[in-house]
């Protein structure tokens, strides 16, 4: 162990430089200690006091740099060497590339011109930063579910104060003014407003509109509980707001499972006062002894909704589709298994397969548990939170939806297994290639795959592309999931075509 | 507070997108503006206190008091008036077998090593005991009171003690009245503030209440004007000082101020003041400290306010106090510091956190100003474009800027100043600290130098204690 002390007259260094440099010299093996500094004389003192101070040392003058080594001595040689290298090495932008500008951390550093706040945090956190969007001017899109009822209405009570908008919590779908948020769908452009508190319904209908030749302005989700008792459908009457102030906008359509009888009033008086022609979906709901008000129409199915808005906003009547009707099953094959991603597409299913089949199955097996068909008919949403706890949302990941499709296929009462495919931004690159793949590996005698495709050409998907997929692997594939429905119901229950209920418009009469 | 709403469907949205980043490519590629929030649970991932932050948000109450306390804080025009001894300015300290100490409240049972060191000296100084073991079975036996600085209107450095016949310097705001005390800076190497001990400490404690101190009284009273500290800090900034670990140009322009005056003193130990002060770079931390301590005192106790009027630690605890919630301190245990050290010592060595110096990053100074004084980070390996970033940083935990002190390294843009509690919960971004390291155990003294932060945990405890 050998200590040395070399002294560089007159050259200065800056104390932090200088300790950098001796951290870095300190590292290297056979070394005890490394000391770098200007000679002043408390910094003398200092070096005395930890023992380094050689005889070199002592005489150097304020303005020298004493770099002072203990440790062998081809260490101290090398280190000593190295010190005036490191000294002299200025570093520079060159050593790396320059850091950019951080993302801001919270909503209090975006950008003063943000309007939207766009959340999908997980659920206890959702309202907070829903809340701080509102406060800061921001409308909200709240993707998250779990928010609690409570904080739901409060937040979009604070938003009602504030002439703000907040679509959800669990909202799936918007696209204002041309730009998608959450799961949505390229459509043309039109003048069609659409809003409603459910997101798959909204995208069952709007690319419905596109498939007839009409186009949307903009489509306002609510959040599937806004028309709910507790919430008093405070979103959606905003929603109508806007869109009876909107120029774009020369007709509406309203879309959801049934409201809570007061907010469904409520809601059909005040599409009544927009001004402009409306069409009203209340999927299932009963209007017995509301008056409907003149200029709007209550669609019974998502279908005939998109139907009635289309010819509403082209101006001439749009011809109904006929009921596709599928070959007649063996008798061993009597039962439904109806399979979707999208929760309304459930409930409409059970709505009009309800009279023909009876009550359905909606619930099948314990969440994780592996697929148990029951021997009644199964009308399943895969996306119900059952199913899809600490797994994505089978719109997202097909593989969710995999493991039922296969006992279904494999299932030798299956007559019919329904897929609803929905496609479009958020949604899973190729849907259609997770069913092909799995209906491949199926034998010949397997139960019929009805499928319907949620979605436009202009999807990054391409429902043309995903259509013609499906129809290769073998499946029948109809244009709507109340098509769907219905080939369901004539298949299995004898019902005709006919069977497809009217709309009702307000002018040939709402009850009376 | 809240701005007019823009209508929903006015114009395409510009989207903040919060939560899953995927959600930011269909707006984006339709589009678009989107701004991606690096966002991660608010208050450490409470969800009653995140809830409680977003209704703290955007209050008319509370953005008003905030903007008083602020300008209460920025309209202080620091004046060194007056250095005297500690027991003539605050007399508790000559009542009393008194010591004041750094950081938030602490026993001596508690204390830290450097802390216990700087005690023990204290009481030497004082005569309270003739010897090291005299002196510490005196300060276990309780028969030493011990007191925060910041609670009598003091701040110190490191340890902080500070005892009545150690001379204080007094700056003072006249339009407030305010006054705030420091203690003088004893210089690098071998301090009592960093728990060193010895002849050499004591001698230059001696030196420092005889004549150091009547030295600078008399200079600094026979000048026609007081010393104006906020000028001295906005032109150091220019220099390359932060005025927390870097003080080398404060302290150049401060005794260039007072050298001719200290020089017509030598009789009182002027010449001799001027040595001490050639080899001083520290000499100005005191002085940025007692006028942070003094805006901040201005700041401090408007209802309401979330602004944080003082950051300080004891070596064993750090705490926080906050404008609109009276004298409480919100506390957590003291971080690690991230430094370079001296020759022979590591992190093992070293004390955590301690000092009231960080009273100058609640002034916009220290880490906030790093922008400045870019060789600083290079405690911790950094780059001028990390010094940038961090002051950059810290604006966004604040609720403003200074109007003098200019960052040069952000295109010569005020000091970001007066740390908002929300701000720092929502974001989950720690304030920055440049500080020294102590060596942990008693009588070593500085072991190096670094960055460090104020704990979150502060921040959550305080917002905790705000009544909605």
């Amino acid at each position: 162990m050998v200590l040395r002390n070399a002294v560089h007259n007159d050259l200065y260094a800056d104390s932090v430089a200088l300790m950098r440099v001796a951290a870095r010299l300190a590292g290297a093996p056979g070394l005890d200690a490394v000391s770098l500094v200007m000679a002043t004389p408390a910094n003398r003192e200092v070096l005395a006091d930890a023992g380094l101070l050689g005889e070199e040392g002592r005489s150097a003058a304020p303005n020298d740099l004493i770099v002072a080594v203990r440790g062998t001595p081809d260490a101290v040689e090398h280190a000593l060497a190295e010190a005036v290298t490191a000294l002299r090495d200025t570093g520079g932008p060159a050593d790396g590339p320059q850091e950019s500008a951080p993302p801001p951390r919270s909503l209090a550093g975006a950008p003063a011109d943000a309007d939207l706040a766009l959340i999908s945090t997980p659920g206890a956190y959702a309202a907070a930063e829903a809340r701080k969007a509102l406060r800061r001017g921001l409308h909200a899109f709240v993707f998250s579910d779990h928010v609690p009822l409570d904080d739901e209405v409060e937040l979009k009570q604070e938003a009602a104060r504030h002439g703000l908008l907040v679509m959800g919590p669990d909202c799936g779908t918007a696209v204002i003014g041309g730009v998608p948020l959450g799961f949505a769908n390229a459509v043309r452009h039109g003048t069609i407003g659409l809003t409603g508190a459910s997101g798959t319904g909204l995208q069952q209908v709007s690319t419905l509109l596109h498939a007839m030749g009409a186009g949307v302005s903009h489509i306002i989700g609510t959040g599937s509980r806004d028309v709910s008792e507790a919430v008093g459908g405070l979103t959606t009457r905003a929603a109508l707001d806007a869109l009876a102030a909107d120029p774009a906008t020369d007709s509406v359509v309203l879309v959801s499972k049934p409201p809570a009888p007061r907010v469904a009033e409520q809601l059909l008086a005040r599409v009544g006062d927009l001004g402009k022609p409306a069409v009203v979906c209340f999927l299932g709901w009963d209007p017995a002894g509301v008056p409907v008000p003149p200029g709007v129409t209550l669609a019974p199915t998502l279908y005939e909704a998109a139907r009635a808005a289309a010819e509403q906003a082209l101006g001439h009547p749009v011809p109904a589709e006929p009921v596709p009707s599928l070959p007649a099953p063996p008798p061993a094959r009597r039962l439904l298994r109806a399979l979707y991603t999208g929760g309304t597409f459930a409930h409409e299913a059970d709505l009009l397969l309800g009279p023909a089949l009876g009550p359905l199955d909606r619930s099948a097996g314990r969440p994780g548990a592996p697929p148990a068909l029951p021997p009644r008919h199964l009308v399943l949403d895969l996306g119900d939170d059952a199913f899809t706890a600490g797994r994505p949302h089978p719109m997202i990941d097909p593989a969710v939806r995999a493991a039922w499709l296969r006992a279904a296929l494999a299932d030798p009462a299956a007559a019919v297994i329904v897929l609803d495919l929905v496609i479009g931004h958020g949604a899973a690159p190729d849907p259609a290639a997770a069913v092909a793949e799995i209906l491949a590996d199926a034998g010949p005698d397997r139960p019929a795959v009805l499928c319907f495709v949620v979605g436009t050409d202009e999807d990054p998907q391409r429902a043309g592309d995903q259509r013609r997929v499906l129809r290769e692997a073998g499946a029948e594939v109809v244009g709507s999931s109340t098509q769907a429905a219905l080939a369901c119901a004539r298949l299995l229950g004898g019902v005709q075509a006919a069977g497809l209920p009217a709309p009702r418009p307000a002018t040939i009469g709402g009850p009376a | 507070m809240t701005p007019p709403a823009r209508p929903l469907l006015a114009a395409p949205p510009h989207v903040v997108n919060i939560g899953v980043e995927e959600f930011a490519a269909a707006p984006r590629a339709a589009g678009a503006t989107v701004t991606r929030i690096d966002w991660r649970p608010p208050a450490a991932g409470d969800t009653r206190l995140a809830a409680k932050l977003a209704r703290l948000t955007a209050r008319p109450d509370i953005e008003a008091a905030n903007a008083t306390a602020l300008r209460r804080v920025l309209d202080v025009q620091p004046l060194w008036t007056d250095v005297r001894p500690a027991g003539e300015l605050i007399p508790e300290l000559a009542g009393e077998r008194l010591l004041l100490h750094a950081g938030p409240p602490v026993a001596w049972e508690r204390m830290c090593g450097p802390m216990r060191a700087a005690v023990v000296g204290a009481a030497l100084l004082e005569g309270w005991a003739a010897t090291e073991d005299e002196a510490l079975r005196l300060a276990g036996s309780g028969a030493v009171r011990f007191a925060p600085c910041h609670h009598h209107d003091a701040v110190g450095p490191m340890a902080g003690i500070v005892s009545a016949s150690m001379p204080l310097m007094v700056v003072e705001d006249r339009a407030s009245g305010l006054r705030a005390y420091s203690n003088l800076n004893e210089g690098q190497g071998r301090c009592l503030r960093y728990g060193a001990l010895g002849d050499d400490v004591m001698r230059r404690l001696r030196w420092m209440g005889e004549r150091l101190g009547p030295a600078l009284r008399a200079a600094l009273r026979s000048l026609p004007e007081p010393v104006n500290l906020r000028t001295v800090t906005a032109q150091a900034l220019q220099m390359g000082d932060e005025c927390h670990s870097r003080n080398t140009a404060a302290s150049a322009l401060l005794t260039r101020e007072l050298g001719p005056a200290l020089a017509r003193h030598a009789d009182l130990g002027g010449i001799e003041a001027l040595d001490f002060l050639r080899d001083n770079n520290y000499w100005f931390l005191n002085f940025s400290m007692a006028a942070s301590k003094l805006a901040l005192m201005a700041g401090h106790g408007v209802e309401h306010s979330t602004l944080v009027t003082a950051f300080a630690r004891n070596g064993v605890d750090v705490g926080i106090r906050v404008s609109g919630l009276g004298d409480a301190w919100f506390t957590a245990p003291a971080a690690p510091v991230d430094g370079l050290y001296f020759a022979g010592y590591g992190p093992d060595d070293a004390n955590p956190d301690i000092g009231d110096s960080a009273i100058t990053e609640t002034h916009g100074l220290g880490g906030f100003a790093l922008a400045a004084a870019p060789a600083i980070v290079g405690f911790v390996g950094g780059t001028p474009e990390r010094a940038r970033r961090i002051s950059a940083d810290m604006a966004t935990i604040t609720l403003g800027r200074h109007r003098d002190y200019r960052l040069s390294g952000l295109d010569f843009a005020g000091s970001p100043v007066g740390i908002d509690v929300r701000k720092v919960v929502d974001t989950g971004l720690e304030p920055v600290i440049t500080t020294g390291i102590a060596h942990r155990e008693p009588g070593i003294g500085q072991i190096g130098a670094g960055l460090t932060h104020a704990p979150l945990s502060c921040f959550t405890g305080a917002l905790d204690a705000f009544e909605e």
